[in-house]
Protein backbone atom coordinates (compact mmCIF):
# COMPACT_ATOMS: atom_id res chain seq x y z
CA UNK A 1 0.00 0.00 0.00
CA UNK A 2 1.18 3.32 -0.92
CA UNK A 3 0.37 5.96 1.39
CA UNK A 4 0.37 10.01 -0.78
CA UNK A 5 1.55 12.61 1.41
CA UNK A 6 0.16 16.09 1.51
CA UNK A 7 1.42 18.57 -0.47
CA UNK A 8 2.86 20.39 3.09
CA UNK A 9 4.87 17.75 3.99
CA UNK A 10 6.74 16.80 0.42
CA UNK A 11 7.40 20.75 0.41
CA UNK A 12 9.12 20.57 3.45
CA UNK A 13 10.50 17.29 3.62
CA UNK A 14 11.90 17.63 -0.46
CA UNK A 15 15.55 18.44 -0.47
CA UNK A 16 15.49 21.97 -2.15
CA UNK A 17 17.60 21.31 -5.11
CA UNK A 18 14.44 18.61 -6.24
CA UNK A 19 11.54 21.36 -5.85
CA UNK A 20 9.91 21.93 -9.05
CA UNK A 21 7.75 24.58 -9.04
CA UNK A 22 7.21 24.48 -13.16
CA UNK A 23 5.03 21.38 -12.80
CA UNK A 24 1.88 21.75 -14.31
CA UNK A 25 0.20 18.47 -11.96
CA UNK A 26 0.62 21.39 -8.73
CA UNK A 27 -1.60 24.09 -10.76
CA UNK A 28 -4.52 21.44 -11.62
CA UNK A 29 -4.60 20.94 -8.33
CA UNK A 30 -3.42 24.54 -6.43
CA UNK A 31 -1.20 22.78 -4.91
CA UNK A 32 2.10 25.06 -5.06
CA UNK A 33 1.92 27.60 -2.54
CA UNK A 34 3.71 25.46 0.26
CA UNK A 35 6.51 24.58 -2.34
CA UNK A 36 6.56 28.76 -3.14
CA UNK A 37 6.71 29.61 1.00
CA UNK A 38 9.50 27.10 1.25
CA UNK A 39 11.52 28.19 -1.74
CA UNK A 40 10.58 32.41 -0.31
CA UNK A 41 11.80 31.23 3.03
CA UNK A 42 15.26 29.48 2.35
CA UNK A 43 16.37 29.94 -1.08
CA UNK A 44 14.00 32.99 -3.12
CA UNK A 45 16.96 32.78 -5.83
CA UNK A 46 16.50 29.00 -6.60
CA UNK A 47 18.03 27.01 -9.57
CA UNK A 48 16.33 24.19 -10.74
CA UNK A 49 18.66 22.00 -12.56
CA UNK A 50 16.29 19.51 -14.25
CA UNK A 51 12.45 20.22 -15.66
CA UNK A 52 10.84 19.70 -18.77
CA UNK A 53 11.79 23.50 -19.84
CA UNK A 54 15.32 22.98 -18.92
CA UNK A 55 17.09 24.49 -15.77
CA UNK A 56 15.43 27.62 -14.75
CA UNK A 57 15.77 30.63 -12.09
CA UNK A 58 12.76 30.88 -10.07
CA UNK A 59 12.17 34.24 -8.15
CA UNK A 60 9.69 34.23 -5.43
CA UNK A 61 9.73 37.39 -3.48
CA UNK A 62 8.02 40.69 -4.22
CA UNK A 63 10.43 42.79 -4.42
CA UNK A 64 13.16 40.46 -5.86
CA UNK A 65 10.18 40.33 -8.69
CA UNK A 66 10.87 43.74 -9.19
CA UNK A 67 13.95 44.23 -9.19
CA UNK A 68 14.06 41.66 -12.30
CA UNK A 69 11.05 42.87 -14.20
CA UNK A 70 13.11 46.45 -14.13
CA UNK A 71 16.61 45.52 -15.27
CA UNK A 72 15.28 44.77 -19.29
CA UNK A 73 19.04 45.82 -19.94
CA UNK A 74 19.92 42.26 -18.32
CA UNK A 75 17.11 40.46 -17.76
CA UNK A 76 15.90 40.59 -21.85
CA UNK A 77 12.39 39.36 -22.58
CA UNK A 78 13.54 38.99 -26.75
CA UNK A 79 12.70 36.53 -28.44
CA UNK A 80 15.92 36.15 -30.29
CA UNK A 81 17.28 34.82 -27.21
CA UNK A 82 14.37 32.43 -25.74
CA UNK A 83 10.92 33.94 -24.79
CA UNK A 84 8.88 35.71 -22.23
CA UNK A 85 7.29 32.56 -20.67
CA UNK A 86 9.22 29.44 -19.26
CA UNK A 87 8.29 26.73 -22.27
CA UNK A 88 9.70 28.02 -25.58
CA UNK A 89 8.01 25.33 -27.80
CA UNK A 90 4.78 27.73 -28.04
CA UNK A 91 6.29 30.95 -29.03
CA UNK A 92 9.76 30.20 -29.87
CA UNK A 93 10.39 30.80 -33.24
CA UNK A 94 13.37 28.57 -33.52
CA UNK A 95 12.49 25.15 -31.72
CA UNK A 96 9.89 22.63 -33.65
CA UNK A 97 7.00 23.81 -33.22
CA UNK A 98 7.03 27.28 -32.97
CA UNK A 99 5.38 30.11 -34.89
CA UNK A 100 7.13 33.36 -35.12
CA UNK A 101 4.64 36.11 -33.78
CA UNK A 102 6.83 38.93 -33.41
CA UNK A 103 4.84 40.99 -30.34
CA UNK A 104 6.06 43.77 -28.01
CA UNK A 105 6.26 40.96 -24.71
CA UNK A 106 9.07 39.25 -26.60
CA UNK A 107 11.04 42.11 -27.21
CA UNK A 108 13.96 44.99 -26.20
CA UNK A 109 13.78 48.08 -26.61
CA UNK A 110 13.88 49.94 -28.74
CA UNK A 111 11.94 47.72 -30.94
CA UNK A 112 9.49 47.03 -28.12
CA UNK A 113 8.89 50.85 -27.25
CA UNK A 114 7.67 51.16 -31.03
CA UNK A 115 5.41 48.37 -30.95
CA UNK A 116 3.95 48.80 -27.38
CA UNK A 117 3.39 53.32 -28.39
CA UNK A 118 1.17 51.78 -31.50
CA UNK A 119 -1.21 49.96 -29.10
CA UNK A 120 -1.30 51.96 -25.95
CA UNK A 121 -3.75 54.45 -26.94
CA UNK A 122 -5.75 51.95 -27.55
CA UNK A 123 -6.65 51.23 -24.08
CA UNK A 124 -5.60 54.79 -22.31
CA UNK A 125 -7.95 56.59 -20.31
CA UNK A 126 -9.39 58.76 -22.88
CA UNK A 127 -10.64 55.83 -24.96
CA UNK A 128 -11.66 53.82 -22.15
CA UNK A 129 -14.54 56.37 -21.17
CA UNK A 130 -15.79 56.05 -24.73
CA UNK A 131 -15.68 52.38 -24.61
CA UNK A 132 -17.14 51.83 -21.16
CA UNK A 133 -21.08 52.63 -21.98
CA UNK A 134 -20.83 49.71 -24.64
CA UNK A 135 -19.30 47.48 -22.27
CA UNK A 136 -21.53 48.13 -19.64
CA UNK A 137 -24.41 47.48 -21.79
CA UNK A 138 -23.18 44.74 -22.83
CA UNK A 139 -22.53 43.32 -19.46
CA UNK A 140 -26.22 44.30 -18.49
CA UNK A 141 -26.97 42.08 -20.72
CA UNK A 142 -25.18 38.93 -20.23
CA UNK A 143 -26.15 39.13 -16.30
CA UNK A 144 -29.77 39.98 -17.21
CA UNK A 145 -29.76 36.09 -18.19
CA UNK A 146 -28.16 34.45 -16.09
CA UNK A 147 -30.80 32.04 -14.07
CA UNK A 148 -31.44 32.40 -10.32
CA UNK A 149 -30.86 29.57 -8.33
CA UNK A 150 -29.80 27.22 -10.87
CA UNK A 151 -26.85 25.80 -11.63
CA UNK A 152 -24.51 27.30 -14.18
CA UNK A 153 -21.05 27.19 -15.20
CA UNK A 154 -19.60 31.11 -14.55
CA UNK A 155 -16.76 30.46 -16.54
CA UNK A 156 -18.77 30.31 -19.68
CA UNK A 157 -21.74 32.58 -18.82
CA UNK A 158 -20.14 35.48 -17.29
CA UNK A 159 -16.05 35.38 -17.91
CA UNK A 160 -15.73 34.43 -21.60
CA UNK A 161 -18.85 36.05 -22.23
CA UNK A 162 -17.78 39.11 -20.89
CA UNK A 163 -14.29 39.01 -21.85
CA UNK A 164 -15.11 38.37 -25.47
CA UNK A 165 -18.01 41.17 -26.28
CA UNK A 166 -15.32 43.19 -24.44
CA UNK A 167 -12.22 41.86 -27.12
CA UNK A 168 -15.14 42.04 -30.15
CA UNK A 169 -15.83 45.53 -28.44
CA UNK A 170 -12.17 46.84 -28.49
CA UNK A 171 -11.79 45.28 -31.98
CA UNK A 172 -14.91 46.23 -33.45
CA UNK A 173 -15.22 42.39 -34.34
CA UNK A 174 -18.72 41.10 -35.74
CA UNK A 175 -20.28 39.99 -32.60
CA UNK A 176 -22.26 37.04 -33.74
CA UNK A 177 -18.59 35.26 -34.60
CA UNK A 178 -16.74 36.72 -31.31
CA UNK A 179 -15.91 32.87 -29.94
CA UNK A 180 -13.52 32.21 -32.76
CA UNK A 181 -11.50 35.37 -30.85
CA UNK A 182 -11.59 32.88 -27.61
CA UNK A 183 -11.00 29.68 -30.08
CA UNK A 184 -7.53 31.55 -31.30
CA UNK A 185 -6.80 32.34 -27.57
CA UNK A 186 -6.91 29.24 -26.28
CA UNK A 187 -5.08 27.92 -29.47
CA UNK A 188 -2.33 30.52 -29.26
CA UNK A 189 -0.88 28.55 -25.51
CA UNK A 190 -2.16 25.36 -26.18
CA UNK A 191 -0.11 22.23 -27.03
CA UNK A 192 -1.20 18.74 -28.07
CA UNK A 193 -3.10 17.03 -25.47
CA UNK A 194 -4.41 19.64 -23.19
CA UNK A 195 -8.11 19.14 -24.12
CA UNK A 196 -7.53 22.28 -26.74
CA UNK A 197 -6.15 20.91 -29.78
CA UNK A 198 -5.06 17.57 -31.01
CA UNK A 199 -1.68 18.31 -32.81
CA UNK A 200 0.78 21.21 -34.09
CA UNK A 201 -0.50 20.92 -37.60
CA UNK A 202 -4.13 21.57 -36.31
CA UNK A 203 -2.57 24.74 -34.28
CA UNK A 204 -0.93 26.31 -36.62
CA UNK A 205 -3.63 26.02 -39.47
CA UNK A 206 -5.80 27.75 -37.04
CA UNK A 207 -3.34 30.38 -36.27
CA UNK A 208 -3.02 30.95 -40.04
CA UNK A 209 -6.65 31.75 -40.36
CA UNK A 210 -6.81 33.71 -37.58
CA UNK A 211 -3.95 35.85 -39.29
CA UNK A 212 -6.03 35.95 -42.48
CA UNK A 213 -9.11 37.37 -40.78
CA UNK A 214 -7.26 39.96 -39.15
CA UNK A 215 -5.40 40.92 -42.20
CA UNK A 216 -8.31 41.57 -44.39
CA UNK A 217 -9.80 43.79 -41.42
CA UNK A 218 -6.95 45.78 -41.20
CA UNK A 219 -6.62 46.30 -44.90
CA UNK A 220 -10.17 47.18 -44.87
CA UNK A 221 -10.04 49.93 -41.90
CA UNK A 222 -6.80 51.15 -43.39
CA UNK A 223 -8.60 52.45 -46.22
CA UNK A 224 -11.65 53.84 -43.85
CA UNK A 225 -11.29 56.63 -42.13
CA UNK A 226 -9.72 56.47 -38.73
CA UNK A 227 -12.21 55.38 -35.68
CA UNK A 228 -11.73 54.14 -32.28
CA UNK A 229 -11.62 50.60 -32.45
CA UNK A 230 -7.93 48.88 -31.54
CA UNK A 231 -7.75 47.87 -35.75
CA UNK A 232 -8.05 51.41 -37.00
CA UNK A 233 -5.86 53.10 -34.12
CA UNK A 234 -3.16 50.55 -35.46
CA UNK A 235 -3.74 50.59 -38.72
CA UNK A 236 -3.69 54.91 -38.69
CA UNK A 237 -0.81 54.66 -36.26
CA UNK A 238 2.28 56.59 -37.55
CA UNK A 239 4.55 54.09 -35.56
CA UNK A 240 2.75 51.02 -37.84
CA UNK A 241 4.77 52.20 -40.91
CA UNK A 242 7.78 50.66 -39.18
CA UNK A 243 6.11 47.55 -38.81
CA UNK A 244 5.63 44.32 -41.26
CA UNK A 245 1.88 42.34 -41.41
CA UNK A 246 3.71 39.51 -39.83
CA UNK A 247 4.55 42.21 -36.87
CA UNK A 248 0.62 43.56 -37.10
CA UNK A 249 -0.42 39.84 -36.75
CA UNK A 250 1.86 39.28 -33.78
CA UNK A 251 0.39 42.32 -32.07
CA UNK A 252 -2.91 41.17 -32.09
CA UNK A 253 -2.64 37.77 -30.91
CA UNK A 254 -0.23 39.11 -28.01
CA UNK A 255 -3.73 41.49 -27.47
CA UNK A 256 -6.11 38.59 -27.74
CA UNK A 257 -4.52 36.62 -25.32
CA UNK A 258 -3.68 39.17 -22.94
CA UNK A 259 -6.96 40.52 -22.98
CA UNK A 260 -8.63 37.19 -22.93
CA UNK A 261 -7.35 34.33 -20.35
CA UNK A 262 -5.71 37.19 -17.94
CA UNK A 263 -9.59 39.09 -17.39
CA UNK A 264 -11.11 35.75 -17.70
CA UNK A 265 -9.68 34.11 -14.84
CA UNK A 266 -9.96 37.57 -12.99
CA UNK A 267 -13.45 37.31 -13.22
CA UNK A 268 -13.66 34.10 -12.09
CA UNK A 269 -10.93 34.40 -9.38
CA UNK A 270 -13.30 37.08 -8.51
CA UNK A 271 -16.34 34.88 -8.08
CA UNK A 272 -14.82 32.29 -6.25
CA UNK A 273 -13.51 34.89 -3.66
CA UNK A 274 -17.16 36.23 -3.49
CA UNK A 275 -18.04 32.66 -2.44
CA UNK A 276 -15.17 31.95 0.29
CA UNK A 277 -15.36 35.53 1.40
CA UNK A 278 -18.70 36.32 1.71
CA UNK A 279 -18.70 38.75 4.53
CA UNK A 280 -16.05 41.21 2.43
CA UNK A 281 -18.31 40.65 -0.62
CA UNK A 282 -21.19 41.92 1.67
CA UNK A 283 -18.97 45.36 2.58
CA UNK A 284 -17.94 46.06 -1.32
CA UNK A 285 -21.32 45.52 -1.74
CA UNK A 286 -23.05 48.23 0.52
CA UNK A 287 -20.42 50.59 0.23
CA UNK A 288 -19.34 50.91 -3.63
CA UNK A 289 -16.78 52.88 -2.85
CA UNK A 290 -14.31 50.05 -1.94
CA UNK A 291 -15.03 48.40 -5.56
CA UNK A 292 -12.30 50.03 -6.99
CA UNK A 293 -9.86 48.09 -4.14
CA UNK A 294 -11.80 45.23 -4.25
CA UNK A 295 -10.59 44.95 -7.82
CA UNK A 296 -7.51 45.17 -7.67
CA UNK A 297 -7.83 42.65 -4.83
CA UNK A 298 -9.46 40.55 -6.38
CA UNK A 299 -6.63 40.46 -9.65
CA UNK A 300 -3.67 39.90 -6.63
CA UNK A 301 -6.01 37.42 -5.28
CA UNK A 302 -6.32 35.60 -8.11
CA UNK A 303 -3.11 36.18 -10.41
CA UNK A 304 -4.12 35.13 -13.63
CA UNK A 305 -0.33 35.02 -15.07
CA UNK A 306 1.47 32.77 -12.57
CA UNK A 307 4.71 33.46 -14.28
CA UNK A 308 6.75 35.77 -16.48
CA UNK A 309 10.11 34.48 -17.69
CA UNK A 310 13.51 36.76 -19.11
CA UNK A 311 17.06 35.34 -20.40
CA UNK A 312 20.09 36.80 -18.72
CA UNK A 313 22.10 38.78 -21.12
CA UNK A 314 25.05 38.95 -19.09
CA UNK A 315 26.21 36.91 -16.00
CA UNK A 316 25.18 38.75 -12.89
CA UNK A 317 25.11 38.49 -9.10
CA UNK A 318 21.33 38.49 -8.05
CA UNK A 319 20.50 37.85 -4.38
CA UNK A 320 23.68 36.01 -3.42
CA UNK A 321 23.18 33.60 -6.41
CA UNK A 322 25.59 33.44 -9.31
CA UNK A 323 23.16 33.97 -12.48
CA UNK A 324 24.78 32.96 -15.90
CA UNK A 325 24.64 34.28 -19.16
CA UNK A 326 21.94 32.85 -21.38
CA UNK A 327 20.09 31.11 -18.04
CA UNK A 328 16.42 31.34 -17.70
CA UNK A 329 14.83 33.22 -15.16
CA UNK A 330 11.70 33.34 -13.98
CA UNK A 331 9.13 35.63 -11.80
CA UNK A 332 6.85 33.87 -10.32
CA UNK A 333 4.19 36.62 -9.48
CA UNK A 334 1.71 33.87 -8.13
CA UNK A 335 4.14 33.35 -5.37
CA UNK A 336 5.58 37.41 -5.01
CA UNK A 337 1.73 37.71 -4.62
CA UNK A 338 1.37 35.78 -1.71
CA UNK A 339 4.83 36.95 -0.30
CA UNK A 340 4.55 37.59 3.40
CA UNK A 341 6.96 40.10 4.05
CA UNK A 342 4.83 42.55 1.47
CA UNK A 343 1.13 41.68 1.76
CA UNK A 344 -0.30 41.08 5.09
CA UNK A 345 -2.72 37.82 5.03
CA UNK A 346 -1.43 37.10 1.42
CA UNK A 347 -3.92 34.26 1.10
CA UNK A 348 -7.16 35.83 2.67
CA UNK A 349 -9.38 38.77 -0.33
CA UNK A 350 -9.68 41.21 1.87
CA UNK A 351 -11.54 43.87 0.55
CA UNK A 352 -10.42 47.00 2.03
CA UNK A 353 -6.58 46.85 2.07
CA UNK A 354 -4.53 49.85 2.69
CA UNK A 355 -2.36 49.90 -0.50
CA UNK A 356 -4.32 47.37 -3.04
CA UNK A 357 -2.71 48.49 -6.01
CA UNK A 358 0.48 47.52 -4.96
CA UNK A 359 0.31 43.98 -6.52
CA UNK A 360 2.32 41.70 -8.78
CA UNK A 361 -0.69 40.52 -11.28
CA UNK A 362 -0.06 43.37 -13.82
CA UNK A 363 4.33 42.82 -13.75
CA UNK A 364 6.38 45.85 -13.37
CA UNK A 365 8.96 47.95 -15.55
CA UNK A 366 8.55 48.73 -19.36
CA UNK A 367 6.13 45.32 -19.99
CA UNK A 368 3.73 46.22 -17.51
CA UNK A 369 0.84 44.82 -18.72
CA UNK A 370 -0.50 47.60 -21.19
CA UNK A 371 -3.89 46.40 -20.84
CA UNK A 372 -4.17 46.93 -16.85
CA UNK A 373 -7.04 49.85 -16.91
CA UNK A 374 -9.37 48.10 -19.51
CA UNK A 375 -9.04 44.86 -17.06
CA UNK A 376 -10.22 46.75 -14.27
CA UNK A 377 -12.73 48.90 -15.69
CA UNK A 378 -14.11 45.36 -17.09
CA UNK A 379 -13.93 43.56 -13.51
CA UNK A 380 -15.60 46.80 -12.15
CA UNK A 381 -18.68 47.20 -14.37
CA UNK A 382 -18.93 43.19 -13.79
CA UNK A 383 -19.45 43.58 -10.04
CA UNK A 384 -21.57 47.29 -10.06
CA UNK A 385 -23.73 45.60 -12.46
CA UNK A 386 -24.21 42.49 -10.43
CA UNK A 387 -24.51 44.09 -7.21
CA UNK A 388 -27.33 45.65 -8.94
CA UNK A 389 -29.07 42.72 -9.78
CA UNK A 390 -27.87 40.13 -7.22
CA UNK A 391 -26.95 40.15 -3.74
CA UNK A 392 -24.74 36.61 -3.89
CA UNK A 393 -22.78 33.77 -5.58
CA UNK A 394 -21.88 30.68 -4.59
CA UNK A 395 -19.60 27.81 -5.52
CA UNK A 396 -21.35 24.87 -5.38
CA UNK A 397 -19.34 22.13 -6.97
CA UNK A 398 -15.84 21.11 -7.72
CA UNK A 399 -13.58 23.93 -9.93
CA UNK A 400 -11.84 22.66 -13.18
CA UNK A 401 -7.84 24.42 -13.62
CA UNK A 402 -6.77 25.15 -16.42
CA UNK A 403 -3.33 23.13 -16.61
CA UNK A 404 -0.68 25.23 -16.57
CA UNK A 405 1.98 26.95 -14.87
CA UNK A 406 1.54 30.20 -17.06
CA UNK A 407 -2.38 30.61 -17.02
CA UNK A 408 -3.49 30.12 -13.39
CA UNK A 409 -7.07 30.54 -14.24
CA UNK A 410 -10.52 28.07 -14.52
CA UNK A 411 -12.30 26.07 -17.22
CA UNK A 412 -15.28 25.10 -14.72
CA UNK A 413 -16.74 27.15 -11.43
CA UNK A 414 -20.11 25.51 -11.22
CA UNK A 415 -22.42 28.62 -9.19
CA UNK A 416 -25.56 29.61 -8.21
CA UNK A 417 -26.39 33.05 -8.15
CA UNK A 418 -28.77 34.63 -5.49
CA UNK A 419 -31.46 37.56 -5.16
CA UNK B 1 6.13 72.44 6.31
CA UNK B 2 5.80 73.44 2.00
CA UNK B 3 2.32 73.42 0.47
CA UNK B 4 1.97 72.03 -2.94
CA UNK B 5 -1.15 72.00 -5.08
CA UNK B 6 -2.58 69.28 -7.66
CA UNK B 7 -4.50 70.29 -10.31
CA UNK B 8 -6.67 67.40 -11.59
CA UNK B 9 -7.74 67.12 -15.23
CA UNK B 10 -11.39 68.11 -14.27
CA UNK B 11 -9.90 71.58 -12.80
CA UNK B 12 -10.46 70.12 -9.12
CA UNK B 13 -7.45 71.69 -6.71
CA UNK B 14 -6.10 69.87 -4.61
CA UNK B 15 -3.71 71.48 -1.89
CA UNK B 16 -1.61 69.75 0.95
CA UNK B 17 0.96 70.03 3.42
CA UNK B 18 4.15 68.00 2.66
CA UNK B 19 6.92 66.82 5.60
CA UNK B 20 10.49 67.69 3.84
CA UNK B 21 11.97 64.02 2.75
CA UNK B 22 9.28 62.38 1.45
CA UNK B 23 8.25 62.48 -2.09
CA UNK B 24 5.42 64.34 -4.15
CA UNK B 25 3.65 60.66 -5.05
CA UNK B 26 3.92 59.76 -1.25
CA UNK B 27 2.28 62.72 -0.39
CA UNK B 28 -0.45 62.65 -2.71
CA UNK B 29 -1.19 58.89 -1.95
CA UNK B 30 -1.39 60.02 1.69
CA UNK B 31 -3.71 62.77 1.34
CA UNK B 32 -6.12 60.93 -0.97
CA UNK B 33 -5.34 63.18 -4.14
CA UNK B 34 -6.96 61.32 -6.52
CA UNK B 35 -5.41 60.78 -9.63
CA UNK B 36 -1.91 59.74 -8.34
CA UNK B 37 -2.08 55.93 -8.16
CA UNK B 38 1.92 54.81 -7.42
CA UNK B 39 1.24 51.14 -7.65
CA UNK B 40 4.61 50.15 -7.56
CA UNK B 41 5.28 52.08 -4.15
CA UNK B 42 8.01 53.98 -5.58
CA UNK B 43 10.04 52.00 -7.46
CA UNK B 44 10.02 53.22 -10.79
CA UNK B 45 8.61 50.51 -12.20
CA UNK B 46 4.89 51.82 -13.22
CA UNK B 47 4.76 55.11 -14.16
CA UNK B 48 1.27 55.70 -12.29
CA UNK B 49 2.37 58.83 -10.63
CA UNK B 50 2.72 60.87 -13.66
CA UNK B 51 2.41 64.51 -13.44
CA UNK B 52 2.80 67.79 -15.36
CA UNK B 53 5.20 70.39 -13.66
CA UNK B 54 3.99 73.29 -14.01
CA UNK B 55 5.23 76.23 -16.57
CA UNK B 56 6.65 78.67 -13.64
CA UNK B 57 8.51 75.54 -12.23
CA UNK B 58 9.25 73.56 -14.88
CA UNK B 59 12.85 75.00 -15.05
CA UNK B 60 13.26 75.34 -11.10
CA UNK B 61 13.07 71.55 -11.01
CA UNK B 62 15.83 69.31 -11.96
CA UNK B 63 15.16 67.12 -15.29
CA UNK B 64 14.07 63.40 -14.97
CA UNK B 65 16.61 61.43 -13.93
CA UNK B 66 18.33 59.77 -17.09
CA UNK B 67 17.40 55.74 -16.79
CA UNK B 68 14.59 54.37 -15.60
CA UNK B 69 12.07 57.53 -15.07
CA UNK B 70 13.10 58.38 -18.48
CA UNK B 71 12.41 55.03 -19.77
CA UNK B 72 9.20 54.59 -18.20
CA UNK B 73 7.92 58.39 -18.96
CA UNK B 74 8.34 58.03 -22.45
CA UNK B 75 6.22 54.94 -22.76
CA UNK B 76 3.09 57.39 -21.95
CA UNK B 77 0.97 58.49 -24.75
CA UNK B 78 0.44 61.76 -22.71
CA UNK B 79 4.35 62.00 -22.40
CA UNK B 80 5.39 65.98 -22.56
CA UNK B 81 8.93 67.73 -22.01
CA UNK B 82 6.60 68.68 -18.42
CA UNK B 83 6.61 65.37 -17.22
CA UNK B 84 7.49 63.73 -14.23
CA UNK B 85 7.02 60.54 -12.06
CA UNK B 86 6.25 62.41 -8.98
CA UNK B 87 7.69 59.80 -6.94
CA UNK B 88 11.06 61.04 -8.11
CA UNK B 89 9.92 64.93 -6.90
CA UNK B 90 11.69 65.09 -3.22
CA UNK B 91 10.03 67.78 -1.03
CA UNK B 92 12.17 70.54 0.12
CA UNK B 93 11.37 73.76 1.47
CA UNK B 94 12.09 75.50 -2.02
CA UNK B 95 9.37 73.47 -3.26
CA UNK B 96 6.47 75.43 -1.64
CA UNK B 97 3.75 76.83 -3.95
CA UNK B 98 4.90 74.03 -6.19
CA UNK B 99 1.96 73.61 -8.94
CA UNK B 100 1.69 70.20 -10.52
CA UNK B 101 -1.00 69.47 -13.23
CA UNK B 102 -2.34 65.67 -13.08
CA UNK B 103 -3.61 63.91 -16.67
CA UNK B 104 -6.98 62.79 -17.63
CA UNK B 105 -5.75 58.94 -15.89
CA UNK B 106 -2.80 57.57 -14.80
CA UNK B 107 -1.95 54.44 -17.48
Amino acid sequence: MTTVLPDEEIARSLPIDQIDVSKVDLYIREAMHPYFKRLRDEAPVHYCPQSPYGAFWSITRFNDCVAIDTNHKVFSSDASVGSFVLDDATLNPTTEHGLYMPNFLGMDPPRHDVHRKVVSPAVAPENLERLEPLIRQRTQNVLDNLPVGETFNWVDRVSIELTTLMLATLLDFPLEQRRRLTRWSDVVTASPGDGFIDSWEQRKNELLECAAVFQAMFDERKKAAPKYDLISIIAHSPGMTDLTQDEFLGLLVLLIVGGNDTTRNSMSGSAIAASLYPAEFEKVRTNPKLLPGAVSEAIRWQTPISHMRRTALADIEFGGKQIRKGDKVVMWYISANRDERVIERPFDFVADRPNPRHHMSFGFGIHRCVGNRLAEMQVRILWEEFFKRFSTVNVVGDVKRIPSNLIHGYSEVPVQIGK
Amino acid sequence: MPKITFIAHDGEEYTVEAADGSNVMQVATANGVPGIDGDCGGALACATCHVFVGDSWAAKLPQPTEGKELEMLELLDLYAPTSRLSCQIVITDALDGLVLKMPRGQH
